[in-house]
């Protein structure tokens, strides 16, 4: 029996937009995957980069940012600082060589449950096949 | 911006007697600039309002033994300075000063900025080595003849914001001709204009030509290039990284130097970046290990998302890292990128916003579109 690898996610979700569209998927019944742990918070705005750096450096394979489309936002004006925030951290990413594409950027509104459980089910398949976070093992950081 | 004042002094002379006519015709009321504090060549800087002390200026001396950016947010940091004050400062901590006063860490009103067209500053460790101050003909050479001086800053060898134009009176020191004999002053401010028209001595220079500093930028770019693509091909990566930052003591000392890190309490010197047991023991857990003491990786990384975009490139980090981790290389590469994406240039316009602090409606519209 092979040791196939479960990738650990960590999704935080907007409570107003994300969650609520995740909550969607649940009931009714869509396919999510296992691996994605979500963490709710107000807006997507409340995603402090120092959330998702340290997800990464505790050896989470992926992080995924979802909050309300830009427009939408419960609180106006928060996505849009998310948007900026997530730009940067992928500018960190990439310039670093740390696997840029471990974190995405997703807008999901409270309808949207079918979205919720296809970018689920595609970003898990990604890291499933990129293999475990070279964090996850790494001891002397 | 070509007009020009010409001093027949040189250069060290020149800036140092124009300082002594600022605060005895009492243009201003303080002067702020490096100070000589011994003859080995050791500098500090210094605010003097005593006419007195203002002997012992040496304000083109090329060290920086604290970024004067971050020096003159200290004292204006509640209000702006009580008195006009001539400051002596190089580009880069011109440019970190402005950073700062965005961030409403400082004002700018009451100064005379004071600046020139930047040759580069030796590392602190020189001094401790006793063998700066010997260089001092040898420097002044290389500057004058659009050469990068043997032993300054990495950063400096690879900084090609040099011409601070954001300046009152700018000495022109790079590719200066005679600069023993004279000086030449670019004025890019009214009130330069002002006190350079004033000042005794001074006559008309004519039209600055500003390809002076063409050809130094073109080595300076060259040396910058090749210090990413050897970043770019031996630092990038997870195992790079790791391997990069593992002599970190997490002595904080870079975020102490920086100009740019300005917060009273840094995150990462609060109870929240505390490892207390809980934290230990996912670690435990799941990695089935923890380095003691903690968390340097995460400071690193942490303290670019915080202030690499604002990164002034002025090197002080690397000067004061007790085991040589090349920080400075670090964070101006990733500097580098966040200013290109976010079309951002630190310190160069006061009214620029930071890009963390503010946003477009309609903006990278591919993210979030994946």
């Amino acid at each position: 029996m092979s040791a196939e690898f479960q990738p650990q996610i960590i999704g935080f979700l907007c409570n107003w937009c994300s969650y609520t569209g995740a909550d969607l998927a649940g009931t009714a019944r869509m396919k999510i995957p296992p691996s994605i742990r979500v963490i709710r918070v107000m807006c997507s705005g409340r995603i402090d980069p120092l959330f998702v750096l340290r997800a990464l450096i505790m050896g989470a394979d992926g992080v995924m940012m979802m909050g309300c489309h830009p427009g939408d936002c419960h609180y106006q004006k928060g996505n849009y600082n998310t948007r900026r925030r997530y730009i940067m951290l992928n500018s960190i990413m990439e310039t670093l060589g740390m696997e840029a594409d471990r974190l995405g950027l997703w807008w999901v509104s409270a309808s949207e449950g079918v979205k919720y459980s296809r970018v689920t089910t595609e970003f898990d398949e990604k890291i499933t096949k990129k293999g475990p976070s070279p964090f996850a093992s790494e001891i002397f950081l | 911006m070509s007009e020009t004042r010409r001093i027949n002094k040189g250069i060290e002379e020149g800036v140092h007697d124009l300082l002594v006519h600022l605060l005895e015709s009492g243009t201003v009321q303080g002067v702020f600039s490096l100070m000589k504090t011994n003859e080995e060549g050791g500098v500090d800087y210094s605010l003097i309002t005593d006419v007195e002390h203002i002997q012992n200026a040496v304000p083109f001396q090329p060290l920086m033994p604290v970024n004067a950016g971050r020096a003159l947010s200290l004292f204006t940091l509640d209000g702006p300075a009580p008195k006009p004050i001539a400051a002596v400062l190089r580009p880069c901590e011109l440019r970190a000063f402005i950073e700062l006063v965005k961030r409403a860490q400082g004002s700018l009103e009451n100064f005379l900025l004071i600046s020139l067209t930047c040759g580069g500053v030796y590392p602190l460790k020189s001094l401790a080595r006793g063998t700066f101050g010997s260089d001092s003909a040898e420097y002044w050479s290389s500057v004058e003849k659009s050469e990068i001086p043997e032993g300054i800053r990495l950063t400096c060898r690879s900084c090609v914001d040099f011409v601070p134009l954001q300046a009152d009176i700018v000495f022109a020191a790079v590719g200066a001709e005679n600069i023993e004999k004279e000086c030449l002053m670019l004025l890019p401010t009214e009130n330069g204009r002002k006190i350079a028209g004033d000042l005794p001595g001074a006559q008309g220079g004519g039209k600055y030509d500003e390809g002076r500093t063409g050809d130094l930028k073109k080595k300076r770019l060259e040396e910058k290039d090749r210090l990413f693509k050897d970043f770019d091909a031996n630092r990038k990566g997870q195992a790079e990284m790791i391997k990069t930052f593992t002599p970190c003591l997490g002595c904080h000392a870079c975020g102490e130097v920086c100009p740019i890190c300005s917060c009273l309490l840094c995150t990462f010197d609060s109870k929240t970046s505390d490892y207390n047991p809980e934290n230990i023991d996912f670690d435990l857990n799941h990695k089935g290990g923890l380095k003691v003491p903690t968390g340097n990786l995460f400071y690193h990384l942490g303290r670019m998302s915080h202030m690499a975009v604002s990164c002034v490139g002025c090197g002080m980090c690397s000067d004061v890292c007790p085991v040589n981790i090349p920080v400075a290389t670090v964070f101006t590469r990733v500097g580098d990128s966040l200013q290109k994406v976010f079309e951002y240039q630190p310190g160069l316009d006061v009214e620029q916003p930071v890009p963390s602090g503010t946003f477009k409606e309609d903006e990278f519209a591919q993210a979030g579109e994946q």
